[in-house]
């Protein structure tokens, strides 16, 4: 091919206390390419550009950047060797401007900070790669399309030609991507090489030109993206047949579980997060939320399970009126609930599997009332909920933080399904996890729908949320865009809703 | 070059999977001798030989008679206080108010036994014990109310209470239940047979150490077998966790506020029915303070904190008797402090594992 081979990285292994995650990897990125990463949550992929961006070091192997073998001592050192990281939670000040937040993480400074040249250096990125962004404007005044864009400068601006992007679109619109897909291809023409950490297929196959698959932190192998098809991908990731197709069988629907009348509410900051919501969740239904995340999704999952008052409007659940309610008569009233925050709030990491299946049930159901809590029974409980939904954890002693994201969320969902509850209120469900665990998590959320519960659905994936729900709602500023039926609208349609236009507007565009 | 960086010697910080026991205690072990040996550098600048010193403490501390018995009473105090200021900090409640506390229960409990003299013992102590509870525990929801309604941070206004209630301790003594016979010490009345502790073996230690290790059993019972202790034991972990299963988080904060202030009434109760038999103005010389420190040490754990109680309790007897070679009491506190700075300091080696190895050459 001719193209200057920048990073190779040479039988890299690196052992983590009971885990191998990196076991003679090799990986090699050219000039000018867009490189995937692909595989599996644990399959590695983190750790291996953890070692790349100096923030690990590396067992044993070798790392050779421009033909040149280098120790990477920390982030710093890697920079120096012109790579630099983009983070999937970003590392940015936010009261900062966006040229404050550029100067922090550069070199050139001197004691006096020139802004005039930093300014002068947005407007040339964001010229040559199409990064919009106001080098003035605060960070939190910015979305989170713009606040990447930010760290993509930021990295620039360190003199960066090897950028690394870990699941860069997990939080963007799908008209953001394709944005942020365009700057892609543009940094790739001039030269710079980008590797993309993903697990997601389509995007692989739309953005990249290269992949290497991991799995179980062995390269499988590094493929031209026009030699595979998705269903290859597929296989080297897992090592096995799967469908990803996800089967919605039709389910009869039965009466209203959930029913939101004009419900208001306020957010964190005092401001109105949900305003006049009206929804129904019939028995049997999925209904998916869809939209970019802040705009009142946690507000509406937090009102419907008594976590925050609503300050006009009725919530029914059964045709009972619970607004306002306790959370705890709501959770008598059989709505179970996956919260975004699994870890903290559907969770408690340093508590073990027993403890963390309780968490509800401690006072009801078979655990019965008395005093003492019935420790045997408890973990009897624990143990059926393991073998049940093939949770993959050493023991019911073990702390869940132990446990990967798969079998926590698999845990949490489990525990929210075991008492056989009228309705689910889950959200983002799917987040961070692969292949694999996002089948098993949607095929128990399907079985669920089966069976006759009311599902409310919150995630940020318009393929999955289209394929998995019955109905899709599109929440924009606290308000309900649109309503619809998956079998009738389109990913553009909802994808415009997500951004504030009316479907209307949509239709006729 | 090659092997010129190959051998460099690099410090690695890594997190521990997990800990264990042995880690934990050889590290505290470690850490106590390291407190005693930066202590000894003060006792050497005065010309002091740290050794003898403490040896001296360690004997009668721990090997006299007297001593022992010494020990153990003043044990006793900072076991009650413990366990109340262990329970709260499980939940992230800053109580530090123990000291106010044990005041207020040794008042009430001053107030029964003087109102009421000719109970028969049966029914005083009892009667004794539960008003210093309540009293206690009341102190303490003076700060709960507050915090557990509009969030009004519990460790000033905790501290704030403890100066309150001495100062009204005080005031009693000086005033309206001074002695008329005593010589205008700032004493009350002795109290009367039935207001006292039985004492046990023959010694001074009285009947509140019976009470102080009833006290840790039912606490570890109720932590960690019934659905109370587990709801204690979600909040501590995680609030928004505990909202979520729906708990009474706010109902919550004020019983286990209650409990722990009321643990350290009845360590209050304790010191005048079995120590002082009446109630006098310093009922408490800091035990409220030093329990904070035994809680802490004793990983809010109902038995470890009554080793260290004891071994704390011995700290101060030990202390007394270097006085006899010129050395301040406050030599303990001096102990104590170095003592918990350097089991704090030493917190980091028990989560991370630090290793200065030299990089492998093969390769």
């Amino acid at each position: 091919m001719g193209k200057d081979v920048l990073i190779d990285m040479r039988h890299i292994t690196k052992r983590f206390p009971g885990v191998v995650a990196n076991d003679q990897v090799t990986f090699k990125v050219q000039a000018g390419e867009v490189h995937a990463l692909l595989g599996e949550n644990g399959a590695g992929k983190s750790t291996l550009m953890s070692i790349l961006s100096g923030l690990y070091r590396p067992d044993e192997g070798e790392i050779v950047i421009r033909g040149k073998r280098v120790t990477l001592k920390s982030p710093r050192s890697a920079i120096d060797h012109g790579i630099g990281m983009i983070h999937q939670h970003f590392k940015l000040i936010t009261p900062f401007t966006v040229a404050e937040n550029i100067a922090l993480g550069s070199l050139d400074q001197s004691f006096k900070l020139d802004m005039k040249k930093i300014e002068q250096k947005v407007a040339e990125f964001s010229q040559k790669f199409g990064l919009h962004v106001d080098p003035q404007a605060k960070i939190w005044q910015l979305s989170i399309g713009e606040q990447q864009r930010v760290e993509i400068i930021k990295v620039l601006y360190q003199g960066a030609d090897i950028l690394i992007l870990d699941e860069p679109t997990a939080v963007l619109t799908p008209q953001e991507v394709e944005e942020l897909f365009v700057t892609v291809r543009k940094m790739a023409k001039e030269g710079k090489a980008v590797v993309i950490i993903t697990h997601k297929l389509h995007e692989v196959m739309n953005i990249s030109d290269r992949i290497t698959i991991l799995r179980k932190g062995k390269t499988i192998r590094t493929v031209a993206k026009g030699e595979v098809d998705t269903q290859e991908l597929t296989q080297m990731m897992l090592n096995r047949e799967v469908k990803t197709e996800i089967h919605r069988k039709p389910v009869p629907k039965g009466k209203a579980v959930l029913t939101l009348d004009k419900v208001s509410a306020l957010g964190d900051k005092g401001l109105k997060a949900l305003d006049d919501v009206s929804l129904t969740v019939r028995e049997g239904e999925i209904l998916g939320i869809a939209g970019v995340a802040g705009n009142g999704q946690r507000e509406l999952t937090e009102v419907i399970t008594g976590l925050r008052m609503a300050t006009s409007g009725k919530v029914l659940i059964d045709d009972q009126d619970m607004t306002n309610q306790s959370p705890r008569m709501i959770i008598d009233a059989g709505v179970s609930h996956v919260p975004e925050d699994r870890m903290g709030m559907g969770l408690i990491p340093n508590m073990d599997v027993t403890n963390n299946i309780i968490l509800k049930d401690y006072r009801r159901g078979s655990l019965g009332k008395g005093l003492l809590l019935p420790l045997n029974k408890a973990r009897e409980m624990a143990e059926n909920i393991v073998r049940n939904f093939d949770v993959k954890t050493p023991s019911v002693d073990t702390p869940v933080r132990l446990l990967s994201g798969g079998n926590l969320q698999k845990l949490l969902l489990a525990r929210e399904i075991a008492e056989n509850p009228r309705l689910i209120v889950t959200s983002y469900p799917i987040r961070g996890l692969d292949v694999g665990a996002t089948e098993s998590i949607y095929n128990l959320l399907l079985h669920q729908r089966e069976q006759g519960r009311a599902i409310l659905l919150i995630a940020e994936d318009l393929d999955t949320i289209m394929k998995i729900s019955d109905r899709v709602a599109v929440l924009f500023k606290g308000k309900v865009m649109g309503l619809e039926d998956t079998d009738q609208a389109t990913i553009d349609d909802v994808g415009a809703m997500m951004l504030g236009e009316s479907p209307l507007e949509g239709r006729e565009a | 070059m090659k092997n010129n960086e190959r051998t460099r010697k690099n410090i690695i910080i890594e997190k521990r999977a997990s800990v264990s026991p042995i880690i934990t205690i050889s590290i505290t072990l470690i850490s106590i001798v390291m407190a005693l040996i930066f202590v000894s550098v003060f006792l050497f600048a005065k010309g002091y030989h740290p050794v003898e010193i403490y040896q001296m403490m360690f004997t009668r501390a721990f090997i006299s008679k007297y001593g022992l018995t010494e020990t153990v009473i003043k044990a006793i105090p900072l076991m009650l206080a413990g366990l109340g200021i262990s329970i709260a900090f499980r939940m992230l409640l800053w109580n530090i108010g123990a000291e106010g506390q044990i005041y207020m229960g040794a008042f009430a409990a001053s107030g029964i036994a003087l109102a009421f003299p000719d109970l028969p013992r049966i029914v005083l102590l009892p009667a004794m014990l539960l008003a210093g509870f309540v009293m206690g525990g009341l102190w303490a929801l003076v700060a709960a109310i507050p915090r557990a309604l509009w969030k009004v941070n519990e460790t000033i206004t905790t501290l704030m209470l403890n100066y309150i209630a001495i100062l009204w301790v005080s005031y009693l003594v000086f005033g309206p239940w001074k002695d008329p016979q005593g010589f205008n010490f700032p004493l009350t009345r002795e109290f009367s047979e039935g207001a006292a502790y039985p004492l046990l073996f023959g010694t001074r230690v009285h009947f509140g150490i019976i009470i102080a290790l009833l006290v840790a059993l039912v606490l570890y019972v109720v932590l960690n077998y019934t659905r109370w202790g587990y709801e204690i034991r979600v909040i501590g972990e995680s609030e928004s966790a505990a909202r979520y299963a729906g708990m009474n988080v706010m109902r919550n904060i004020l019983l286990v506020m209650f409990l722990s202030g009321g643990l350290a009434g009845m360590a209050g109760m304790g010191e005048v029915a079995g120590v002082a038999h009446r109630l006098q103005a310093g009922v408490s010389p800091g035990y409220g303070y030093t329990a904070i420190i035994v809680a802490w040490l004793g990983k809010l754990n109902p038995w470890v904190i009554v080793l260290i109680a004891f071994l704390f309790g011995g700290l101060t007897v030990g202390a007394s008797a270097v006085q006899s070679v010129g050395l301040p009491a406050a030599t303990s506190v001096m102990i104590q402090g170095a003592i918990l700075f350097f089991v704090l300091g030493a917190d980091i080696f028990m989560r991370y594992r630090i290793s200065f190895n030299r990089k492998r050459e093969e390769g």
